[in-house]
């Protein structure tokens, strides 16, 4: 009886605390949404008051339409998110394969080599790769950041994608060789589609880092026609930061598309998490 | 002899894309970028230096001053991550993990949210809500009573950086959490039940049986935590600017770095010394990872179930 109840009160802490975080954790995302909704007036009597039909406006929401060109920047942040997503998995699962398959003089080595990424960023080889882009004349392209980011996002994806590709059935493979299959086929139409589930886990992992960018934007890319919505967001509300309604649109417009692909990703990349940490 | 294998070209064309790709653009660069921090440039023409820029890095006060307070802010940052961060990162991930505990995917969900949003967004957000202009958090602490508390914790010298750390930590927490959840969950029931018919249960169960066992993971966020740390930059860019105000208080190894490279103000960008400051991020960084892979990973004890 007792035991029950203790055991009650501690379910009861537990969730309390967690409430509590989660509140924490969506507090500052729930605050900028809801006032981006709202009049100058609202936004500074109430901030914290859901916008009622006195206070709804979409001021702040036409500024940035009519200011900034976000819908631009969102179409670059895209075609160099799946751009680079696109070669890192498929390059990625390509050496993965070949890693994990092949026994041949130097795989070790080869492993260690290509892993050596996640531990090194790609940042500090800034200066040289400014170098490498303007020589090659890429600067100010979106090529540029396809490049740098599939170079970023390799180590990892061949880390993770060898790890799952071990798992796949020798015998299948066998067979296949077998039936006179080539390498190559073997590959793109045996083992690929068994490692589809590591393949979204990585394509999120890869794609978080890469939309969220900053650095690589400003420096490879700042030209009004490539900016990304990270880099567009960040001058935009540098010019505007006395218009209170513009900047907390412009955030909610940066925040509402990673939220969406989130929530519609989140078991994946969940259970990718937990998937890839038990061996 | 004739029963040599041809070479196998299918295994060259698999590596192929990947290893091109990643060593001109990520392994060349670096290598390039430590090069070049060996020269200096005399009438815009390349000129070997040698050391020289390492020693005006370390040796002229103009330079090291900036670089020892980098350098100090990033230690600061990095220890605030570990003793604020990582342990909420376990309780959390601990709570979750108890049985039967409902809406638990629901938890896991809501706390990474801050994670998958840029740095641009988590330092306007924070910035707009700590602003004593718009006044939410006074307004918030006013209603707890501890409106005295208040200050604008972005523009002191003394706040600053600790603030920064926080939100940070804020963003960053959701990793901590899934890697130990993770790790939790992959500890076998069998243990957890032997445990209990011994009488260890709750609190002494977590400290006896869980904690020893998710101690590489705990090993493995570390390491990331700190390579993440000192190749930040994103953050204090969108809330302080490339000058990391207030009095370059929360300035750290990134944003000098980018000064230097680019260049604020009325001083002329230097590649050379920028990637002297990028030379010497890499050694910091590869000495930690050397703790790490050395010192801490071979002497954490691995049980296989």
């Amino acid at each position: 009886m007792s035991a029950a109840r203790a055991l009650l009160g501690r379910s009861a802490a537990a969730h309390a605390i967690l409430i509590a975080y989660t509140l924490i954790a969506l507090f500052p995302v729930f605050v900028i949404v809801v006032n981006s909704f709202k009049t100058r007036r609202a936004i500074f009597a109430e901030p914290l008051a859901l916008p009622t039909p006195e206070t709804f406006s979409l001021v702040g929401y036409q500024t940035v339409t009519r200011q900034g060109d976000f819908l631009l920047y969102f179409q670059n942040s895209l075609i160099v998110t799946v751009a680079s997503l696109f070669f890192v998995l498929l390059f990625g699962a390509m050496a993965a394969f070949a890693l994990s398959e092949y026994r041949f003089r130097g795989n070790r080595l080869m492993g260690l080599y290509l892993a050596l990424g996640i531990m090194i960023p790609i940042r500090l080889g800034t200066v040289a790769i400014l170098q490498l882009m303007v020589a090659s004349g890429l600067v100010n392209t979106l090529t540029a950041l396809v490049l740098v980011y599939t170079a970023q996002g390799l180590p990892l994806a061949i880390v993770i994608l060898s790890e799952f590709m071990r798992t796949v059935s020798d015998d299948l493979k066998n067979a296949g060789r077998i039936d006179g299959l080539s390498e190559y086929t073997i590959f793109f139409r045996l083992v690929l589609p068994l490692v589809r589930p590591a393949m979204a886990t990585v394509a999120v992992f890869t794609m978080i880092p890469i939309w969220n960018d900053l650095w690589f934007p400003l420096i490879l890319a700042p030209a009004e026609a490539t900016k990304t919505v990270t880099l567009g967001a960040q001058v935009f509300i540098g010019q505007f930061v006395t218009d209170w309604n513009a900047v907390l649109s412009a955030l909610s417009l940066a925040i509402l598309p990673v939220l969406v692909l989130y929530l519609i990703f989140s078991r994946q990349l969940i259970r990718g998490i937990t998937a890839g940490a038990v061996k | 002899m004739t029963d040599r294998k041809p070479f196998p070209w299918h295994v060259a064309v698999f590596l192929a894309p990947a290893v091109a790709v990643y060593t001109a653009i990520m392994i060349i660069p670096l290598f390039a970028t430590l090069n070049l921090a060996l020269f200096t440039s005399i009438d815009r023409q390349p000129v070997f230096a040698g050391l020289e820029n390492f020693r005006t890095l370390f040796g002229d006060p103009r330079w090291s001053e900036a670089f020892w307070n980098a350098l100090g802010n990033n230690a600061w940052f990095f220890v605030v991550h570990m003793l604020v961060q990582n342990p909420i990162g376990v309780a959390l991930a601990a709570l979750l993990s108890s049985p039967g505990l409902r809406l638990a995917a629901f938890y896991r969900t809501a706390i990474f949210v801050p994670t998958i949003l840029s740095f641009v967004i988590v330092g306007f957000a924070w910035k707009l809500i700590l602003s004593p202009i718009w006044g939410v958090a006074p307004s918030m602490l006013d209603a707890v009573g501890l409106r005295s508390l208040f200050a604008p914790w972005l523009g002191q010298e003394e706040t600053a950086l600790t603030t920064l750390a926080l939100i940070s930590v804020w963003q960053f927490v959701g990793i901590p959490m899934m890697l130990i959840y993770a790790a939790l969950l992959s500890i076998p029931d069998e243990v957890l039940e032997a445990a209990e018919m011994d009488g260890i249960t709750g609190w002494s169960r977590f400290w006896k049986i869980q904690l020893p066992l998710i101690l590489p993971a705990i090993g493995i966020i570390s390491i990331l935590t700190f390579v993440g740390n000192f190749n930040a930059f994103d953050l204090i860019y969108a809330s302080q600017g490339a000058l990391a105000g207030p009095n370059y208080a929360t300035d750290i190894l990134g944003t000098f770095l980018y000064r230097t490279f680019f260049g604020f103000q009325l001083q002329l960008g230097d590649p050379h010394m920028g990637a002297a400051i990028a030379t010497a991020m890499f050694f910091i960084i590869l000495a930690g990872v050397c703790v790490y892979l050395f010192a801490i990973q071979t002497r954490l004890r691995r049980y296989q179930f």
